[in-house]
């Protein structure tokens, strides 16, 4: 099963499990979504569940809040994370401080989910990681799968949930990554990380379609002898510190990968916790791979590629604090 | 769609009984003016508390009370959804909040049910009522309102959601995109925007390039009705059409109450600086209170005995809900981690044991990860 495929049956699922559940946003409805995650769902459940919305952002997260507090569990749609700034005041202002300001007596249960990253030729404005922003928002979660596998155990543990998640998808992995989802209702708790390959010699660390990049890496490196572990960060806040300190600690190396512009991405929480925490283990210094600071990627190819971060250039990294 | 205009329904052709036709009786007559002048007599005494440093901050609902309590009054409490914003205190007494919960906030103490104590005075809620939680940006409320419609009208719930907000609120994309998805799917929910004439300092005149708020319903098909917020009978008819309208499914009504902010935006907030001494003066002559009050009386449903009695009771009600919200405790700090999730985060996440928290000391944050422990 694809990573998109996975996404649509848990909708269908959690739909048909939860008659409160509603899909809003911009084209979710007939067309199926732009990316058709959401294919097929208004023939079964009707244009009142499965709505699709006008081209207003705010709107689409905002009446989402409203509809959460009089019982319905909304599972809007931002076209691509790009788009998610006009709702920006709603998700911060409100979605994620409904539950503190007002001492516990509302609840947000919304998961706003949102296709982001480059590497698909969408430019400055189809391409964006958005993650940052939002995991920096105490009362927000922040959830992103890298397999099949995990989107769908991870879509229904956000679903379920009754706090405002955000959980995106990178584009990149849609089509491009297949594998085993099996057919039982598991869930993955957020708020646990996962190491996805072992190894000794250097950790890296990494979310989304970077997991991918960095498990291609140590492909790249185990026949040069570099012994590479992976972890997964997969919920982004709940942060699961201990598994990737635990990794550090063992292997003395860490490598950050993200693909969102390098200054105070959220890599860069990272790097700070493991230098906080893992100081004594360390063997060298904390290392990041990301994009570059400007302000988007460019749509050119030749552009595109300068700005993503890939497996050689994580290899690079690896390769060099292995050494050092 | 049209943009009617209700004027006032006037003393001088007013029946013996004014509102009969409205079905109102005389005791709904009568606790109306009282809920106007529990609002009025709350406000004035926070302006006391805080002149007399007891409270940090006011925001102020004089002049509004009118508006407030009548276009409330036909709700169906702990039925349908109130979406306040920050000068709705007789809007909120009307839908059932009590005075002790309005006088609590502005002590934030920490049985405070709007929110322990955590936000500014003027930003109530209770969840029990059906009256969201306020925040201090503006609009945001107005999709709220219109969420909880699109829930009710999905639920087949039969409520109805009014929500507020002042006229400069009504210049932010979060109104326009509120109005517009509630025409399309003729929702049941009423927007009301307060239009004292002033966001804070800035004059109506620099705020909208349409003079009423109102004319702004016919681009989403709904019906935008003017109120005089200073005739209360005629707001009670509009609000309670429009909240009629709503519950029969035929849809969402834009209603401006044109009403006058009768002191500073705020408590931090010095009026003279921008309104005339002559303007202030003026105002005084659109206070809903006196106007409704001489309405009564002229009609025989308040007499000199009855004026007094509501008068007394006010009072005693605002002495009762200030003795007993100063008298509560204030909370305890460590509250001030509960709830930012539903429940506690996963033993695993918990970063207390880590490292740089031991640097941190006493002095350090307060762990919102591991909030709900206590």
């Amino acid at each position: 099963m694809t990573y998109i495929e996975s996404i649509r049956e848990t909708l269908r699922e959690e739909m048909r499990r939860d008659e409160t559940m509603i899909i809003l946003g911009e084209d979710v409805g007939r067309k199926g979504g732009v990316f058709l995650a959401t294919d097929g769902l208004f023939d079964e459940f009707g244009g009142d569940r499965v709505l699709d919305t006008p081209l207003s952002e705010s709107m689409i997260v905002g009446a989402s809040i409203g509809a959460a507090v009089n019982g319905l569990r909304p599972v809007p749609e931002i076209q691509f994370a790009d788009f998610i700034l006009p709702a920006f005041n709603q998700i911060v202002s409100e979605a994620a401080r409904l539950r503190y300001r007002s001492n516990g007596a509302f609840a947000c249960p919304i998961t706003i989910r949102a296709p982001y990253g480059g590497g698909v030729h969408g430019a400055l404005y189809h391409s964006q990681s958005v993650e940052a922003y939002f995991a920096h928002v105490p009362g927000l979660k922040v959830v992103i799968p890298s397999t099949p596998h995990d989107a769908r155990g991870l879509l229904r543990s956000s679903i379920r949930d009754d706090d405002p998640v955000l959980y995106f998808e990178h584009k990149k992995l849609y089509r491009s990554v297949r594998g085993e989802v099996p057919d039982g209702d598991y869930t993955i708790p957020l708020g646990e990380a996962k190491v996805v390959r072992a190894g000794t010699a250097v950790t890296v660390i990494g979310y989304g379609l970077m997991v991918q990049y960095a498990l291609e890496a140590a492909e790249l490196l185990e026949p040069e002898g570099v012994s590479v572990e992976v972890v997964d960060v997969r919920t982004l806040r709940p942060l699961d510190g201990e598994t990737m300190l635990g990794s550090v600690r063992k292997t003395g190396k860490a490598v950050v990968v993200y693909e969102d512009n390098r200054f105070g991405g959220f890599g860069a929480e990272l790097a700070a916790i493991i230098a906080e925490e893992a100081f004594d283990d360390l063997d060298g210094p904390v290392v990041r791979v990301t994009g570059p600071d400007v302000p988007g990627v460019p749509y050119n190819h030749d552009l595109e590629e300068w700005f993503m971060p890939n497996p050689e250039r994580i290899a690079d990294a690896v390769r060099r604090l292995a050494d050092y | 769609m049209t943009t009617e205009t209700t004027g006032p329904t006037g003393l001088a052709d007013a029946p013996p009984a004014p509102g009969t036709d409205l079905g109102l009786s005389r005791d709904d007559l009568l606790a109306m003016y009282g809920l106007m002048s529990v609002a009025r007599a709350i406000d004035e005494r926070m302006w006391v508390l805080n002149r007399a440093g007891k409270i940090p901050f006011v925001i102020s609902g004089q002049g509004h009370e009118g508006a407030q309590v009548a276009i409330a009054y036909a709700l169906r409490k702990g039925h349908d959804w109130m979406v306040p914003y920050y000068r709705s205190v007789a809007s909120l007494l009307t839908f059932g909040m009590h005075p002790r919960e309005i006088m609590v906030a502005q002590f934030a103490r920490a049985v405070d049910p709007s929110s322990g104590g955590r936000q500014m005075p003027g930003h109530y809620g209770t969840a029990e009522r059906n009256i969201l939680s306020v925040s201090s940006p503006v609009a945001t409320q107005v999709l709220h309102a219109t969420g909880i419609a699109y829930a009710a009208k999905l639920r087949q719930t039969g409520q109805v959601a009014i929500t507020y907000l002042g006229e400069g609120s009504s210049n932010q994309g979060d109104f326009h995109e509120a109005l517009n998805f509630a025409g399309i799917h003729k929702l049941p929910v009423v927007f009301v925007v307060e239009n004292n004439g002033y966001a804070i300092s800035v004059p109506m005149n620099l705020q909208s390039a349409v003079e009423d708020i109102a004319v702004r319903g016919a681009g989403y098909a709904m019906p935008g009705i003017i109120a005089d917020g200073s005739d209360v009978l005629a707001c009670y008819q509009i609000g309670r059409d429009a909240i009629e309208r709503a519950r029969a499914g035929e849809g969402p009504t834009l209603i401006e109450a044109k009403v006058t902010r009768m002191t500073a935006h705020s408590s931090d907030d010095q009026q003279t600086k921008y309104r005339s001494v002559d303007e202030i003066e003026a105002m005084k002559g659109s206070d809903p209170l006196p106007r409704y009050r001489e309405r009564l009386r002229a009609a025989g449903v308040l007499d000199d005995a009855g004026e007094q009695r509501i008068g007394e009771e006010a009072r005693q009600v605002v002495e009762d809900a200030t003795d007993w919200a100063e008298a509560q405790v204030d909370p305890d700090p460590i509250t001030a981690q509960q709830h930012v999730y539903a429940a506690a985060p996963p033993a695993r996440m918990d970063d207390s044991l880590w490292r740089s928290a031991r640097f941190m000391g006493d002095g350090g944050p307060l762990h919102a990860e591991e909030s709900d422990r206590s």
